[in-house]
């Protein structure tokens, strides 16, 4: 399954998720080399009220820097973003972030698709997105967008998903870099440094 | 939404235009959000090339009201935040009860649910009667809904949540009637509160208040000009009055910010 990746570097890695998304994420970050040279953003869905519940369970399991984006504050090297619940994410053409509480995309906000559509504006070829476990069909476009502005799309295999239903979209409509098993991930990104 | 069907540099041709022949200054804005919803009301309009959009925004009046709508985010709640309106009932609000007289600026108020909260909380602290609420907005569309005060019933049930979660001491239905799909809300709420347009990127200081709330529209503009509607507040807000703002925003790096102390956990400041 594993693929050559290309020459070029990755300059961000935007990874989103949704139910059935926390278990593989705990999974990888224990896993990430504490010197990795590229800001991680991670999106994933889940209920405004749990606000530091994700961050500080992520901040636990890594060496990495790991914060709540504000708004306005810039993306940089090793260090991990947390999209705030109940806000969209956009990155802007510095690199600095924006934060947006406009309506809902695909009943999600934040929602995948918006941050990946953004980041693979600004970065180009320099994005990998991943996308993981999920039940609605969030992402799916926006790894579209990523595809066509020549970033790299990863999917989680959806029989290795608890939740099936996101990855699997996404395989049938977005044509992947890779397709990667939950317990390759972490290898995947650290790889990604090299 | 294909997201790349208009480029940076078509953004700012229109926006150039919009304020050359309608006068409304978005280039300030965070480039990022308003290429977003240009790209977002160009799917929805179905245009087929940016040069029939952007002759359309140029020309016709009737459909640069609805660009004015839709290009800014109109998406607010009641109570949003119950934490924030907690504090604003047990912290700030008694202390402007001492006053005589209270002056509110709601700023950017869109469809008025954070006004209609706010009259609330000032009612049942009995505060009210000697209140008035400015709710201003850029959007004169957006003022009309909120003048009526009726807002969609499905979402009454969330926000009777967040008024319960926010130290709500009634039934919330006791202040709106059910009329098919909208919940009205009481006209004691709005007789205290003054509708009207305010442009807070080009407009001036207009009265001197007590307590500013502007939450969840800073986000959308550039640090310069968030420094500048700082400045802005900063001569509309009397000694020790308070200026509110959004879960994500801060004073913070604003070279006034040190004149301002930080309310408890919330993003209230107090002006010194």
């Amino acid at each position: 399954m594993a693929q050559t990746i290309g020459s070029t570097s990755c300059e961000a890695l935007i990874i989103g998720g949704s139910a059935g998304s926390l278990d593989v994420l705990l999974e990888i970050f224990p896993a990430l080399r504490s010197d990795i040279r590229f800001p991680i953003v991670i999106v994933v869905h889940r209920k405004p009220s749990n606000e530091s519940l994700l961050t500080d369970l992520l901040k636990s399991r890594t060496t990495l820097a790991v914060g709540e984006a504000d708004e306005k504050e810039f993306l940089i090297p090793g260090k991990v973003f947390i999209v705030p619940a109940d806000y969209h994410m956009l990155i802007e053409e510095d690199r600095s972030i924006s934060l947006d509480y406009s309506e809902k995309v695909n009943y999600s906000r934040p929602s995948i698709d918006v941050t990946f559509q953004s980041a693979a504006e600004v970065f180009k070829d320099k994005l990998v997105c991943i996308l993981l476990s999920g039940s609605n069909s969030d992402g799916v476009e926006g790894l579209k967008c990523v595809n066509r502005l020549g970033g790299r799309a990863v999917i989680q295999n959806p029989n290795t998903a608890i939740m099936p239903y996101m990855p699997q979209q996404a395989v049938i409509n977005v044509k992947p870099h890779v397709i990667l098993d939950s317990h390759d991930m972490a290898q995947y990104i650290n790889k990604l440094n090299d | 939404m294909i997201s790349d069907v208009i480029d940076n540099e078509q953004v700012e041709i229109l926006l150039n235009d919009v304020l050359e022949n309608h006068g409304y200054d978005f280039l300030e804005y965070s480039p990022a959000s308003i290429k977003r919803r240009i790209i977002r009301l160009y799917g929805l309009d179905n245009f087929v090339s940016f040069a029939e959009f952007r002759y359309t925004v140029k020309t016709d009046k009737q459909y640069f009201k609805r660009f004015l709508e839709e290009i800014t985010v109109n998406v607010t709640e009641m109570f949003r935040d119950p934490s924030f309106y907690k504090s604003l009932r047990n912290d700030v609000l008694p202390v402007l009860g001492t006053y005589p007289f209270i002056r509110i600026w709601v700023a950017g108020c869109s469809t008025g649910e954070e006004a209609y909260s706010l009259a609330i909380v000032l009612k049942e602290l009995n505060l009210l009667h000697k209140s008035l609420i400015y709710a201003t907005d850029i959007n004169p569309s957006v003022l009309e809904k909120a003048k009526k005060g009726m807002f969609p019933l499905t979402y009454l049930k969330q926000y009777s949540e967040n008024y319960l979660q926010s130290g709500g001491l009634k039934d919330f239905s006791a202040y709106y009637t059910a009329n098919y799909s909208l919940a009205k809300f009481d006209e004691s709420l709005n007789s205290k509160m003054i509708f009207s347009t305010h442009n807070l990127v080009s407009d001036h200081s207009f009265n001197e208040f007590q307590l500013i709330l502007c939450r969840n529209v800073l986000i959308y503009f550039d640090k310069g000009l968030q420094h500048k509607v700082f400045n802005l507040f900063d001569s509309s807000i009397e000694k020790l009055g308070y200026l509110a703002l959004g879960s994500k925003e801060s004073l913070e790096f604003w070279p006034k910010a040190r004149e301002y102390k930080r309310v408890k956990m919330e993003k209230i400041w107090r002006k010194l």
